[in-house]
């Protein structure tokens, strides 16, 4: 599902925030990204994400080499990708039903499949009571929850989290984490980033983790040419 | 990827989609202008002044030109004879004129019949009546042939005219009309650099209201376009908010000039009436109200257009 191969990052003025990082993570499956902050795994994820390019090396997503993949294209392959921030980026001019709507609507659905799908996805992080609800009004727990009812309600293939239980005491941050171990038992690929050790070591999934933009430590099996 | 067979099924297909999400931003810009609507109207009523000060200057012009359309034709050229020729003398001369072809009539006023309207209309009759004899000339009146194309021909005729021997002179009263007619060319002129100048100032407008409107709806975009959202679909709000801006404006400035013109209807038909005439003030026309809104949604939709494309690429997800 995405492999990664002697990519680099390097940003403008220098700093190299991914030096020749290589592994695999097969469809369908579910892995950690650890490491201290700075470490490079945002950049690692926005890589995937198309919001960054490498400098250097192929990253494979879904049999597609994003370094060659033009502006254009962006949009359509980021719409198999569901994303989950840490500060979740919800829209908070409108309800929580619209928050979620969105990628339907941008994807062209009727208007009685958006309402089914929104409230299975609102049903699946237990906040199908809120869906009138400005955002504002809900607890951080429950905003995360919005974000990840957004980011699998047109059921992508790939679930990226970036430290998605950064501002989480430990007990709603198990609650997410299991969450997303739940949409992974239905097949969906996971790859979350996560500083939080304690939490991932009894998540008992493959962890990957970087170290200055070095692999320092992988799971996964490394990416073998052919 | 097995997941996005089934999405495929029920997402409607390419165009359908396409369509749906076109009525569907159509209608959300137009509810989310309605959400504002104090700095809805206020962008709306600028717009409709700028175009309603030409498109009034624009219908008092036609009307002027109404005024003075029928007296294109009515060119007259005045033939004054000396005042030793006599009647009989005119008369010959009346026949032989009526044989040029560049003369479609000719008609005499007989300086006795001048001189009583003269009296009637000045008021000066005793004066005239103690000058005795009578001084005013017998006077041919000419309608030429007109070709705007040859006014030169005209021309021509004069001279023709007033080297006849009876003739003391021959001229036409055509010049002021003429007068006329260049100046409502340069008004015309005028009009038209005032009303692009104006819309330029729409296009400003409608600009920089898109243009603040972007950067309110930043977060919107950055979410949107990491979602999956193209470039277009980001676009499309904006463009239809530009859209409505326009219709709205172009509604606006309609009202603004019909209402201008019952303002003034009243005081023009006073005036016409002393002229002892049925002229009456022209409003807009249904064709020039619909080509005053599609010229208004067309500066709507280019001024948004210029701002989005140049702040809308500013905007990626960091």
């Amino acid at each position: 599902m995405i492999r990664f191969d002697n990519v680099c990052k390097r940003y403008p003025g220098g700093h190299e925030a991914l030096n020749n990082v290589s592994f695999h993570l097969p469809r369908g499956k579910m892995a950690y990204l650890t490491g201290h902050s700075g470490a490079g795994k945002s950049t690692l994820l926005k890589l995937i994400a198309l919001i960054e390019r490498p400098s250097r090396g192929n990253l494979v997503l879904d049999g597609i080499n994003l370094s060659n993949v033009g502006n254009s294209k962006v949009p359509y392959i980021r719409r198999n990708i569901g994303i989950v921030f840490q500060n979740h980026h919800l829209l908070y001019d409108r309800p929580v039903f619209d928050n979620v709507a969105l990628p339907l609507i941008i994807a062209g659905f009727q208007h009685r499949e958006i309402g089914k799908r929104v409230r299975a996805a609102l049903d699946q992080v237990g906040l199908l009571n809120k869906e009138k609800s400005a955002p504002i009004t809900l607890s951080g727990g429950e905003q995360q929850r919005v974000g990840i009812a957004r980011a699998i309600v047109h059921k992508p293939g790939l679930l990226l989290a970036d430290e998605p239980t950064g501002n989480l005491d430990p007990e709603l941050s198990r609650e997410i984490m299991q969450l997303f171990a739940r949409f992974n038992d239905v097949g969906v690929t996971v790859l979350i980033a996560s500083h939080d050790l304690d939490l991932i070591r009894q998540m008992g999934s493959p962890v990957v983790s970087l170290n200055k933009g070095l692999l320092s430590h992988n799971d996964l099996e490394v990416t073998s040419h052919g | 990827m097995a997941k996005t067979e089934g999405n495929q099924l029920a997402k409607s297909s390419p165009f359908k989609a396409w369509a749906i999400n076109h009525l569907r931003t159509f209608i959300a810009s137009l509810g989310n202008m309605t959400r504002h609507p104090a700095s809805s109207f206020m962008t709306i009523a600028v717009i409709a002044i700028a175009l309603a000060l030409p498109t009034g200057m624009f219908v008092m012009l036609n009307n002027a030109s109404n005024v003075s359309i029928g007296w294109d034709n009515s060119a007259q050229i005045s033939v004054f004879l000396k005042a030793r020729v006599t009647e009989k003398q005119a008369k010959k001369l009346m026949g032989k004129l009526r044989l040029y072809d560049d003369i479609n009539q000719v008609s005499m006023i007989h300086k006795k019949q001048a001189l009583k309207e003269f009296r009637k209309i000045s008021g000066f009759g005793d004066a005239i009546e103690s000058l005795g004899d009578n001084p005013l000339p017998h006077v041919l009146t000419i309608q030429p042939v007109v070709d705007a194309n040859r006014p030169d021909k005209i021309r021509h005729l004069i001279k023709q005219l007033n080297q006849q021997k009876q003739v003391e002179l021959a001229q036409l009263d055509l010049q002021w009309v003429k007068r006329l007619f260049a100046m409502l060319e340069i008004a015309q002129r005028t009009i038209w650099v005032i009303a692009s100048l104006l819309g330029i100032a729409v296009l400003l407008v409608v600009g920089n209201t898109i243009r603040l409107d972007i950067q309110n709806r930043r977060q919107e975009i950055e979410v949107t376009k990491l979602i999956g959202g193209t470039n277009a679909f980001i676009r499309r709000p904006f463009l239809y908010t530009g859209l409505w801006y326009g219709i709205g404006g172009g509604l606006f400035a309609w009202f603004l000039t019909i209402l201008s013109i019952s303002l003034l209807d009243n005081s023009v038909e006073h005036l016409a009436n002393l002229y002892n005439s049925g002229f009456q003030l022209q409003g807009l026309s249904f064709s020039e109200g619909f080509n005053l809104i599609g010229f208004s949604c067309f500066l709507g939709l280019s001024g948004s257009w210029i701002a989005v494309g140049r702040h809308l690429s500013e905007i990626e997800p960091s």
